[in-house]
């Protein structure tokens, strides 16, 4: 720390006076913690602004507007676009695949996640591998990862089937088409979302299952409490928080998700996993009608609106305590 | 008689978890081990529905990996990737290091109330803002160009990136610069000097996060981008790979595998910490 006086004072001293006039004004503005706090986070907030702000807003301004790809000019056509998009049958259709999608996956992930968390809490050998090997669909790129399942669920070269009739589970002429057939689609769907996510459920949750104090689980089992009895009245509402955070990122994250369900099956068979991010997709980018897809697209908006409240009351809750 | 009733049980507990644990480790690399298995399968022995699938019926071959690298342009994919990759980190430490330490230190309470706001813009997803930004990008005449992805992929690494940070440099104990200070450093020589240094742990997981963020993205690559030349890899092997009626799923496997593997290996290491920043709130309590 000496070392970095001296140095300090021997810059000082070799300043030109005038030079030392300026710095010293720009020093004053650095010293201000007021000033530089402000300058230092101006940048970030302008690119947000910017980028998220400024977007958003265009996003509501065109899904009142008649704009498409190509036009050089767009009128205002107020709530016309929303009207005409929730009449057809497609964008309802849709919006019921969303919320299918996303509630039967996240509860799914959220049974799983839990399952799954209580057992990598314990040690045994080999858990860096097991958990290496587990965080694995998350953190590929999703796009590819859903081509491995593309490959898995082919119509007729599917390793699942060809399993499954080898074991004896499927009979000599059962071979379901997994992507071709509504019901078996959407649940590929589903499947390959929650393949893709479980992985983070898990490791929210086990962050907050390694968190809850030892005692706890030792003095309830002093008093006689069995597994379901530990489960319902000390880990779950002790986690309770975490799964919630957990849950929200993952309602958010599937609401919003188009790309397993545009890989896999391209909103098909017959728009039976259509959903309102790919539906958005396909109008406004591939079919070039800006106004719709936007219009589309916002009916995202409410459950994120929701989300961050409930996220805003948990933050709040836990500053407090 | 009780107490190998209790080895039994024991026996049978610990089945059962080995029997839990076996079944998810299944599920979820199960179709990694596929993709690898099928990198090195001619395509003769994968379109013979007679062969078992999980052996080699004819001899391994590299001849997916020649045609991949050879006759594809996944070879520039990775380098697109990479190249946005790298400078999307370098713009998303600049925006977000600054603006987490003063968040952290020296906003005050605001800060708090600022820092919540910013992430809170995380969950804006590119699904709302993909198709204004898809107009203003083609406005801004960057449309079919790397430069529109390395403009906007900062907007879902920054919000994040400056939350985790914050939680960083709250962790540094404050006497550290305030030691600094008196020793003549300014306050913003001492953020470089001695907060910087300390924190490299938590500016790596930035950079990891984001470059992961990167490789992951796909709506914004798929909107802006026509030209497969400019495609980054994880829109151009499912767009551009995955075309007609004849896959050539060696080369398309070996593709996915190759893009997947490695990066989560690496990734593996960070994350604790990003887990840690996203539950922050709740575990605080």
């Amino acid at each position: 720390m000496t070392n970095v006086t001296e140095k300090t004072i021997a810059v000082a001293e070799s300043v030109a006076p005038r030079a030392e006039a300026r710095t010293g004004r720009l020093n004053a503005l650095l010293d201000s913690e007021q000033w530089l706090g402000r300058l230092m986070i101006a940048p970030a907030i302008l690119y947000i602004v910017l980028l998220i702000g400024f977007p958003f807003l265009l996003a509501l301004y065109y899904s009142l507007s008649d704009i498409t790809l190509g036009s050089r000019t767009m009128s205002f056509v107020g709530l016309k676009k929303f009207k005409g998009v929730i009449q057809t049958p497609l964008f309802q259709q849709s919006l019921k695949n969303t919320l299918i999608f996303t509630f039967i996956s996240q509860a799914v992930v959220l049974v799983l996640a839990k399952v799954l968390a209580l057992a990598l809490l314990k040690n045994f050998k080999g858990k860096w591998l097991v958990r290496l090997l587990i965080l694995l669909p998350w953190v590929a790129p999703i796009s590819l990862g859903t081509i491995g399942w593309l490959w898995m669920l082919d119509s007729i070269y599917s390793i699942i089937n060809w399993t499954f009739k080898a074991v004896g589970i499927f009979g000599p002429t059962t071979w379901p088409i997994w992507l071709g057939v509504p019901h078996l689609a959407m649940g590929s769907v589903i499947a390959v979302h929650v393949w893709r996510q479980l992985p983070l459920a898990t490791v929210i949750l086990l962050g907050g299952l390694s968190s809850i104090p030892h005692d706890l689980h030792d003095a309830a089992a002093v008093d006689g409490a069995g597994f379901w009895r530990h489960l319902f009245q000390i880990t779950i509402p002790l986690v309770l928080p975490i799964m919630i955070v957990a849950v929200l990122f993952g309602m958010v994250f599937t609401f919003t998700d188009m790309i397993v369900i545009f890989v896999l099956t391209r909103g098909g068979p017959y728009d039976t996993t259509q959903v309102l991010a790919s539906l958005s997709f396909f109008t406004g980018i591939m079919g070039g009608d800006l106004a719709e897809g936007a219009a589309i697209s916002l009916f995202l908006f409410p459950v994120l609106v929701a989300a961050a409240f409930v996220f805003l009351r948990i933050a709040r809750r836990a500053e407090v305590t | 008689m009780s107490a190998v009733l209790r080895r039994l049980k024991r026996l049978g507990a610990r089945g059962s978890h080995l029997g839990i644990v076996t079944v998810f480790t299944v599920f979820a690399a199960f179709p990694f081990y596929w993709m690898l298995l099928t990198t090195f399968k001619r395509t003769s022995d994968l379109m013979n529905i007679k062969n078992n699938p999980f052996l080699f019926n004819e001899p391994p071959t590299l001849e997916n990996l020649h045609v991949l690298f050879f006759d594809t342009m996944y070879g520039r994919w990775l380098w697109n990737t990479f190249f946005v990759g790298v400078l999307v980190v370098g713009i998303t430490l600049l925006l977000a290091v600054p603006a987490a330490y003063s968040l952290a230190r020296l906003t005050g309470r605001g800060g708090e109330q600022l820092g919540i706001g910013i992430f809170l813009t995380y969950l804006v997803p590119p699904t709302i803002l993909f198709i204004p930004l898809a107009r203003v990008v083609s406005n801004l005449g960057l449309k079919d160009s790397l430069w529109s992805l390395i403009l906007v992929y900062p907007s879902f690494t920054v919000p994040f990136c400056t939350w985790l940070l914050m939680g960083f440099f709250k962790a540094i104990p404050k006497d550290l610069e305030e030691a600094a200070m008196i020793d003549g450093y300014s306050r913003f020589g001492a953020f470089v000097k001695v907060v910087i240094p300390l924190s490299i742990a938590g500016i790596l997981t930035v950079v990891a996060f984001s470059f992961t963020l990167v490789m992951q993205e796909f709506v914004y690559g798929m909107t802006f981008i026509s030209f497969a030349s400019q495609y980054t890899v994880s829109v151009g092997v499912p767009t551009f790979l995955v075309r007609g009626d004849v896959y050539f799923w060696g080369s398309l496997m070996a593709a996915c595998f190759i893009a997947s593997v490695p990066i989560a290996i690496l990734y593996n290491f960070f994350v604790d910490r990003f887990i840690a920043g996203f539950t922050v709130g709740a575990i605080k309590g």
